[in-house]
């Protein structure tokens, strides 16, 4: 569904991503993790055109996606959840979600995922009045992934969904991205929290300084030397 | 209102409203040749000069503004002051650097004959005017898709990107709104001044920056209360200090407003992106 083949991209002099090549299939929940500052963040946002590849390649079911501009990328049916989930604070919880389906001209269907969403997590039912930049850490990520959902997103790009959040929060987003999974969204998650990541997974990329160097079945990367050593802290 | 959305001050934007006075000043001479009569010359010059904004406030932030987007926020506030100088100069060598007298376009009603002392047509026009156009623009503002992609952009212009929303286009959008509601007053005060000059824009666009801040960045019934102290800390200076005095008076509250109280009468404390 999803292919990087020797991508590069940087901030002026600043090369962030050297080489990072990966793949996520259709129905996969992939996840890519790595150190503070590997690039991780980069990545997400170099496959959805707000970073510019420098060189190598980035395909979305066959057709590339350099060169193309964020708003077209949404269109194809790539929506991330940013670092920092990113409400807009001063609309409401219900404008945040509508501002998720910018793009979407289904009016009926757009009413059905609010449903949906709020179904998911009744406390954005509860607030929908609310400006979005009142709510907790926790409540502001369950908004940032349902913003996303309203989107109708192929493939969801998550980025450090755990990011301070108490764990019980925590396992209730990660029940959530298991179930989106199920009903058939691709996912593709970065995160620091490598146990829960790849514990959640079916496959896992491994970011170093830029670069993609290792790469393997959630299962083996847990059970992996380097990477227990690296990133589970054991 | 771009300043609110993009943090930059358009100091090209009193311009704008003057070109709107000149264009409608132009096209008025044009239609009274041709026999119209007063309110259809009006309509049409206002018509023209909007259009004609719109055009002008497009073309000047793709050419002037885009390129310095990521620029540090020096440099398109340069630019900026760059093009209200060459718009000035320009209008100046084109037209003439005197006053010309502009012809009252907004006629007298026949039923304001009685409270005419104390309150003429024009001034009726122009209040009503800026009520009708205030509350479309706060409807657009709230309710429409574009206007909700404005305050995204405004809050959050890369997340905006990220849910879909072409920016450019926004922005775009947002300068040609801005531009033709400059056109708009251009024309409504020079009718009821009676008098334009190449110079009328920058003065206005100061004194509007002023209202604005003095109400509150972004909130459009601030921008209108701020417009109502900062006139009436103006008449009441050239009343009782001297009129030499009143745009002395009007920079000093801008200084006050700006020390005591940065973020306006109505206005949410902003905190400075970094
Ligand atoms: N806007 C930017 N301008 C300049 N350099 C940047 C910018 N964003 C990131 N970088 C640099 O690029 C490199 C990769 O950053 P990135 O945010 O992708 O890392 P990350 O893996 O997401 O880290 P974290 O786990 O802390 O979120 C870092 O060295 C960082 O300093
Ligand atoms: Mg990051």
């Amino acid at each position: 569904m999803l292919e990087l083949r020797g991508v590069q991209a940087g901030y002026g002099r600043i090369q962030a991503l050297r080489e990072v090549s990966l793949s996520v299939g259709a129905g996969e929940i992939v996840t890519l993790i790595g150190a503070n500052g590997a690039g991780k963040s980069t990545t997400l946002m170099t496959i959805c055109g707000v970073v510019a590849a420098q060189a190598g390649e980035i395909l979305f079911e066959g057709e590339s996606l350099r060169g193309l501009s964020p708003d077209a990328i949404v269109g194809r049916g790539i929506v991330q959840v940013p670092e920092g989930r990113r409400i807009f604070p001063r609309m409401s919880v219900r404008e945040n979600l509508e501002m998720g389906a910018y793009l979407r001209r289904d009016p009926a269907g757009i009413r059905r995922d609010l449903e949906y969403v709020m179904k998911l997590f009744p406390i954005l039912a509860e607030r929908r009045h609310q400006p979005g930049g009142t709510l907790s850490g926790g409540e502001q990520q369950m908004l940032a992934i349902s913003r996303a959902l309203l989107a109708r997103p192929k493939l969801l790009l998550l980025d450090e969904p755990s990011l301070g959040l108490a764990p019980l929060v925590i396992r209730q987003i990660f029940t959530i991205i298991r179930r989106i999974n199920a009903e058939g969204t691709t996912v593709f998650l970065v995160e620091q929290n490598a146990n829960q990541a790849l514990k959640l997974a079916h496959r896992g990329y491994v970011l170093e300084n830029g670069r993609t160097v290792l790469n393997d079945t959630a299962e083996k990367l847990l059970g992996n030397e380097e990477v227990k050593s690296a990133y589970l802290g054991i | 209102m771009v300043y609110g959305i993009i943090q930059l001050i358009n100091f090209a934007h009193g311009e704008i409203y003057m070109l709107g006075a000149f264009i409608a000043l132009i096209v008025a001479g044009a239609l009274t040749i041709y026999g119209f009569s007063g309110w259809a010359i009006l309509l049409l010059a206002g018509l023209v000069a909007a259009v004609y904004a719109a055009a002008y406030g497009y073309t000047l932030e793709k050419i002037a503004y885009r390129p310095l987007r990521t620029a540090p926020r020096l440099s398109p506030l340069i630019s900026a002051i760059g093009k209200s100088l060459f718009l000035q100069n320009y209008v100046m060598l084109a037209q003439t650097p005197d006053f010309l007298p502009f012809p009252t376009l907004i006629p007298e009603f026949a039923f304001m004959e009685p409270v005419a002392h104390i309150i003429g047509s024009a001034e009726v026009v122009i209040l009503l005017t800026s009520a009708v156009l205030m509350t479309g623009l706060t409807v657009l503002i709230k309710y429409t898709r574009i206007g909700k992609a404005m305050r995204a952009t405004q809050q959050d212009m890369a997340m905006a990107r990220l849910v879909g929303i072409d920016v450019d286009r926004v922005i775009s959008f947002t300068f040609v709104v801005g531009s033709v509601l400059a056109a708009v007053g251009g024309v409504l005060v020079g009718s009821y001044l009676g008098q334009i000059n190449f110079a009328i824009g920058f003065m206005a666009g100061i004194k509007a920056f002023t209202a604005a801040v003095l109400g509150g960045i972004g909130s459009i019934p601030g921008a209108v209360l701020g417009g109502l102290v900062l006139g009436l800390t103006e008449a009441l200076a050239a009343g009782y200090v001297s009129s030499a005095y009143e745009d002395v008076f009007a920079f000093g509250v801008l200084v006050l407003i700006l020390i005591l109280r940065p973020s306006g009468l109505l206005g949410r404390a902003i905190r400075e992106k970094v």
